[in-house]
């Protein structure tokens, strides 16, 4: 457009051959994937562990060796297959009346995986809007969040699991609301401080002076630059959560018997700790497999979300 | 001077209400910006420079700041009683802003035509993949090479002056009537210093824009100004053109600033070891002292500094806020009108 810019563009700092080497680091053949993937492989096994877990809780019915309520009490605590007594038939062991320790598992899964993400999708949407509203306008919409944040946070989660599940009912709806309310006050805490910071950037500024609303700038430019944070404490917090409801099953809150939930498992198991240690030790490898996956998950995702590791 | 004014301020006063009391950041600011042309505003760290560049926006935080003037009249009209909605069209459409910190005025997360071709999605309704385009078109207008390649890119793989060419090519993306650079040049090294004040006086030219240059260094505004206004603690204390800035400057402290400019074998032709320096430091805006503002610093103080000086008029280009002036004025019978105060400026407009 009739500008003479050329002597300007010539010098080295402005069009560096270094920059021209970024543009591949889009990985565009087969060894460039699998390089990014080696790069990334605690997030990819996290993956595949959590990929083998959905799969699990969407087709139960059709892989469970049998029936999660059927009673065999003639096979009762029988212990796992490998086990001089085991049978092939109950790979996992039977419980104290004879059910099929890993049928009751696999049928636990979908239950775990439920609460975990709902509860979490629960704590993220009101944790990152309380975040962002506090953080964004301080002040007295600050204070009342942070009075808020600080309550919940003081207040014992058993507590108030006990108190809302008295009121509303032992049922999976009412343990992922347990969960939710509990579980927000961290989501919001990080998000807030999080805010603040950039609210205080000069890109939020630059993104005022062009015009954009306050909510658009909220959305679009603020929180996508928190996004990272937020994936890795969302996984933490699937984790928490998957945990949380084997604890109120585990102390008659949360999942009632017969159906089959992990924690619930884990509960049963226990008074058969001394004599049939595989009730207690499957449902518990479960979780913790569970929980593993997910935070690997998280932070592979972290890393791709961050433009600044994204590259290389 | 018969150019046509695009933005005239008339008495800003921007206060911010704090807990430790009311800071007084701007104190009675009355400017033009003609068009097409650039004015430069000169004064040091927090004498309310970039406040009065935030307040012409609307963009000072509401609360803990308050904006108040008689007018700020943009093209006509009155910016302080827009809407929102009518102030954010003005915003980035009108009135361009760029920053100091080319390093931090990028979002991150998002490529550079992605960031450029966001105003220009907003304010002109282009669809996303004519906006892409135009965003090429605005990098190389910037003078920022393969640009085909450069949208696609982060602002983390640019340097620091591709970064702020960036920054500008998204501020004239719609070509507003006025950029607004706040210290444009402070964080780049001086070679880029230059050509990023030669880009801007060519686009200058090019797009017809006027522009409003928020600096502190002497060099950058003598560079690219018409017209020159010297704050001090929220005041102007001179307006001066940017012909006579170097000799004809009147007030204590301009000249003060230019004394302290390192001139190179100054110590050679002075024999002054040390640069010069204005002693003391900026009256705190919390407590604002009575009468001059200036005159706890000021090496010709004198009794009648004691009350608040207005801005007397030299020329129609030179005004000076110092009794100093107005006695040497008379003296020399160079104005008959002595004062042009920032009452006189309020009672001038007519009445809402």
């Amino acid at each position: 457009m009739g500008l003479n810019n050329t002597d300007k563009n010539l010098l080295p700092e402005e069009s560096s051959p270094l920059n021209a080497q970024q543009d591949n680091a889009i990985p565009t053949s087969v060894s460039k994937i699998m390089r990014k993937l080696w790069q990334l492989r605690m997030g990819v096994i996290g993956g595949l562990v959590i990929m083998a877990l959905v799969v699990v809780a969407l087709f139960t019915p059709y892989l469970a060796p049998g029936d999660p309520y059927a009673q065999v009490p003639k096979h009762r605590l029988s212990p796992p297959a490998w086990e001089e007594g085991g049978r092939m038939e109950n790979l996992l062991g039977t419980d104290h009346v004879g059910r099929d320790l890993l049928t009751r598992i696999m049928y636990g899964t979908r239950i775990s995986l439920f609460v975990g993400l709902s509860a979490v999708i629960l704590e993220v949407f009101m944790g990152v809007l309380l975040g962002l509203l506090a953080g964004y306008y301080g002040g007295k919409t600050d204070s009342i969040i942070s009075f808020l944040v600080n309550v919940m946070l003081g207040f014992p989660f058993i507590l108030l699991a006990m108190s809302l599940v008295a009121v509303l009912g032992a049922s999976l709806q009412n343990i992922i609301i347990a969960l939710g309310l509990t579980g927000w006050p961290v989501f919001t805490r990080v998000i807030r401080i999080e805010t603040m910071r950039l609210r205080e950037s000069e890109f939020v500024l630059a993104a005022k002076t062009q015009g954009f609303k306050t909510i658009r700038i909220l959305t679009v430019h603020i929180l996508p630059n928190i996004l990272p944070t937020l994936t890795v404490l969302a996984s933490v917090e699937v984790a928490r959560a998957i945990i949380m409801e084997s604890l109120l099953s585990f102390l008659g809150l949360g999942i009632q018997p017969p159906t089959p939930s992990w924690g619930l498992l884990l509960a049963e198991g226990r008074n058969y700790m001394f004599m049939a240690w595989w009730l207690a030790t499957f449902p518990g490898l479960a979780i913790f497999l569970a929980a593993l996956g997910i935070n690997l998950l998280g932070d592979a995702l972290r890393d791709l979300t961050d433009p600044h590791l994204r590259k290389s | 001077m018969a150019e046509e004014k695009l933005l005239s301020i008339r008495n800003l006063k921007t206060r911010f209400f704090t807990p430790e009391g009311v800071v007084k950041a701007v104190n009675g600011v009355s400017f033009n910006v003609p068009k097409g042309k650039t004015l430069g505003v000169l004064g040091e760290s927090g004498c309310g420079k970039s406040v009065t560049a935030m307040s012409i926006l609307r963009l000072v935080p509401d609360p803990p700041g308050k904006i108040s003037a008689d007018a700020i009249t943009f093209e006509g009209r009155d910016l302080l009683s827009l809407s929102p909605a009518d102030i954010r069209k003005i915003r980035g459409n009108d009135i361009g802003m760029i920053f100091q910190e080319p390093m931090t005025s990028l979002n991150p997360v998002y490529t550079i035509g992605n960031q450029i071709s966001e105003a220009l999605i907003l304010h002109r309704g282009l669809n996303n993949s004519d906006a892409l385009d135009m965003a090429i078109e605005q990098l190389k207008l910037v003078g920022i090479p393969a640009p085909e390649k450069r949208v696609r890119e982060y602002p983390h793989q640019l340097s620091g002056g591709m970064r702020q060419r960036a920054m500008i090519a998204m501020a004239i993306s719609c070509r507003p009537q006025l950029l607004i650079a706040d210290e444009p040049t402070t964080a780049l090294d001086v070679t880029i210093q230059a050509q990023i004040l030669d880009l801007m006086l060519e686009l200058q030219e090019t797009l017809g824009m006027a522009m409003m240059m928020i600096t502190h260094d002497l060099g950058v505004i003598s560079e690219v100004s018409d017209d020159i206004v010297v704050m001090y603690a929220g005041q102007v204390v001179e307006s001066i053109s940017v012909n006579t800035l170097f000799g004809g400057a009147k007030h204590p402290y301009t000249k003060g600033l230019l004394a302290s400019n390192p001139v190179m074998g100054r110590k050679f032709k002075t024999g002054k070891k040390r640069l010069n320096e204005i002693v003391g430091s900026v009256p705190s805006l919390i407590s604002l002292p009575s009468g001059c503002l200036f005159k706890d610093r000021c090496p010709i103080a004198f009794e009648k500094c004691k009350q608040r000086p207005p801005l007397f008029t030299i020329d129609k280009a030179h005004q000076v806020r110092c009794w100093k002036v107005e006695a040497k004025a008379v003296d020399d019978g160079l104005i008959e009108s002595v004062c042009n105060t920032d009452t006189d400026d309020a009672s001038n407009r007519p009445a809402e």
